[in-house]
């Protein structure tokens, strides 16, 4: 008699600890795909640089060494693992830095399109009528500007700051969660279960917090992954226009213009930056698909590739 | 039918309106008086000032702007601050090499992206799919600045086989017929130009495309994915027709109405795309046209570029909504 013919709990035990493990393992299934498991990779190699990039940087990123500019990258061997930039900077380290400063941004743009766009769809779809038609116009109007179009008149006119940068940024990106926020929140406040709080005596605020928020947030950490692919990549591009930050701090994007510059004689001044965005973006792209297939297959088509 | 597009146009206008708003209320609020900035420092006051009253810029707030409005409704943007030509030829004549760089873009995101995208749709988790499936990842996440500077580096520099910048060799092309370079020499049968112009377009609008190629391939393989469990496609199948005529006759005929969906939702993301690979490329588009004003701090001009984009953006959605109306009658009944 082998064990296959035996029903599975004769062959194992059910005790405490195995059905743990099959419950844990039974929540993991969907996760161990290989989508998520090196699109996870990128973003965990992005935030492990971005936040110890102090520590892990050889030299300061904006020290400027005049008699070693546009060395080639001396791998182990030479002093610059990735070489130097036309001023004498380290390569290296402002690559370090510039993950921290997308990182940084990425997050503060995507946190605060994502509770503005949240809470205006919330608010738009719970009580529809005139506030609903206020709020879908505002949606109208700035939705009809080109992707970074609007962005980049604001960095324009407004002057390089990183709160400008951010106010930029967040001016389209909270449009997608206010639509799928609002859609969710037309057909909830229908709903028997919000009824019966509203019979209760519930205010309206409290309706909104307890019943309603708390269904939109798988669509909103779907939305949220995408947005921050996409907001690593405007930033990278207004920070390559010219237009990112203050140019003593150090971003990828601006680290791509003077690699434009210089490309005829030091490749590697492009080359490095340009592959950090790329896996980046990747990393993201991937994890949020990965995310998407388990939280909300419909959701498919929204979010990606803006900008 | 007739009914639905005039009331589209008509709920279009409010929003133009808005619009033009939204965009001078930016100008007014932004930091710092161009008259201060145009001018050199040894400008007077009394300089200042009369700069100030020809550019209109001591009247109140509301006038400005109606007059801005009356006048852009008349095809009237104002005058370039740095170049003192009207903003509307200006932007005229730079608009035809936009176009001309972001069809032959779309041209390669449809070409490539939509045949990638049913070959992995037909064979789900095949060799072919995978490959597609890096190719659709690849195309969505790459910045398309990098790309094009990559671009060069590899294909003008290493291999030295296309030029990086600009968008003929000098002299070469004849008089402007339309204003597209290939086009027009084609029209006086000069080859020699053409193949010029196509050598000239190929790597920006290989670096602008990318982006849609990638997500034209995600979309193809995910509807034709779909489409391939329908019913018709098992009578088609059931009707004995090769696998080859059911999926291009009857299958990807039926998945295309999302790919038209995201041609057009995409088009605005290759419009903005344009004005970052156009810098890369030094392209003599209306995108570098809008990084330069924006340099010189020439504000009709920068009004002026923004609100054409925008405009066009928004006659872009309008055309592909009355058009899928006019594909689907379902559509028409929803708003």
């Amino acid at each position: 008699m082998t064990n296959s013919v035996l029903p599975q709990s004769a062959r194992e035990p059910v005790t405490g600890g195995t059905e743990h493990m099959r419950d844990f393992r039974k929540a993991l299934g969907p996760w161990l795909k290989p989508k998520i498991i090196v699109g996870g990779t990128f973003v965990l190699l992005l935030c492990f640089m971005g936040v110890f990039s102090p520590l892990i940087s050889p030299y300061d990123p904006n020290a400027q060494n005049l008699l070693n500019t546009l060395q080639p990258p001396g791998w182990w061997a030479g002093e610059n693992f990735l070489g130097t930039d036309h001023v004498g900077r380290d390569i290296l380290s402002r690559i370090f830095f510039g993950a921290r400063i997308s990182l940084i941004i990425a997050i503060t743009v995507v946190l605060i399109s994502g509770v503005v766009g949240v809470a205006l769809g919330a608010i738009s779809g719970y009580f529809a009528g005139h506030i609903d038609f206020g709020i879908q116009k505002l949606v109208e109007v700035v939705w009809a500007f080109p992707p970074l179009l609007l962005a980049i008149a604001i960095v324009a006119f407004f002057g390089q700051s990183l709160i400008i940068l951010i106010v930029a940024l967040v001016v389209q990106r909270w449009i997608p969660y206010c639509r799928v926020a609002r859609g969710q929140a037309l057909s909830l406040r229908t709903r028997d279960f919000v009824d019966a709080a509203r019979s209760l005596g519930a205010s309206n605020g409290r309706i909104i917090g307890v019943h309603i928020l708390p269904n939109l947030l798988q669509a909103a950490l779907v939305i949220g992954t995408f947005a921050m692919a996409s907001a690593i990549i405007s930033e990278a591009s207004l920070s390559f226009l010219g237009l990112g930050v203050p140019p003593e701090i150090p971003t990828w994007g601006s680290m791509l213009a003077d690699g434009r510059t210089y490309i005829s004689t030091s490749w590697w001044l492009a080359l490095f930056p340009g592959l950090c965005i790329f896996f980046t973006v990747l990393g993201i792209n991937m994890l949020g698909d990965g995310m998407r297939d388990i939280f909300d297959p419909r959701l498919k088509r929204s979010g990606t590739g803006t900008g | 039918m007739l009914n639905y597009i005039t009331r589209r146009v008509i709920g279009t206008i409010p929003v133009i309106i808005l619009i033009s708003l939204l965009v001078f209320m930016l100008v007014q609020a932004a930091p710092g008086d161009p008259a201060d900035l145009l001018l050199s420092d040894e400008a007077t006051p009394e300089d200042i000032a009369s700069a100030r009253e020809r550019w209109g810029l001591n009247q109140p707030v509301y006038v400005q702007y109606w007059k801005f409005l009356v006048a852009a409704l008349q095809g009237d943007l104002g005058t370039s601050f740095r170049y003192a030509d009207p903003v509307l030829l200006m932007i005229g004549d730079r608009l035809p090499a936009t176009v001309e760089l972001a069809v032959v873009a779309i041209l390669i995101a449809v070409f490539i992206g939509v045949p990638l995208g049913v070959w992995a749709g037909a064979r789900p988790n095949s060799w072919v799919d995978n490959v597609g499936s890096f190719f659709g990842f690849f195309g969505i996440s790459m910045p398309s600045f990098w790309f094009g500077i990559m671009l060069i580096l590899i294909v003008s520099g290493f291999l030295n086989l296309l030029p990086s910048a600009g968008r003929n060799t000098y002299g070469i092309a004849d008089d402007p017929i339309t204003g597209f370079y290939i086009l027009d020499s084609l029209l006086h049968w000069n080859w020699k130009a053409v193949w010029d112009g196509i050598s000239y377009i190929i790597l920006p609008a290989i670096a602008l495309g990318t982006n849609m190629l990638g997500i034209l391939m995600r979309v193809t393989r995910s509807s034709v994915l779909e489409v391939m469990h329908d019913d018709f496609v098992r009578t088609a199948r059931a009707k004995g027709l090769s696998e080859h005529k059911v999926l291009w006759r009857h299958a990807v005929r039926n998945a295309l109405i999302p790919i038209i969906t995201v041609v057009g939702l995409e088009l605005g993301t290759l419009l903005s795309g344009s004005i970052i690979v156009e810098t890369v490329f030094s392209w003599p588009g209306s995108g570098s046209l809008l990084i330069e004003a924006l340099n010189s701090r020439d504000y009709p001009l920068i009004t002026g570029t923004v609100l054409t984009y925008t405009f066009i953006f928004v006659i872009i959605n309008l055309t592909i909504d009355i058009l899928y109306a006019a594909i689907d009658p379902r559509i028409r009944f929803d708003k």
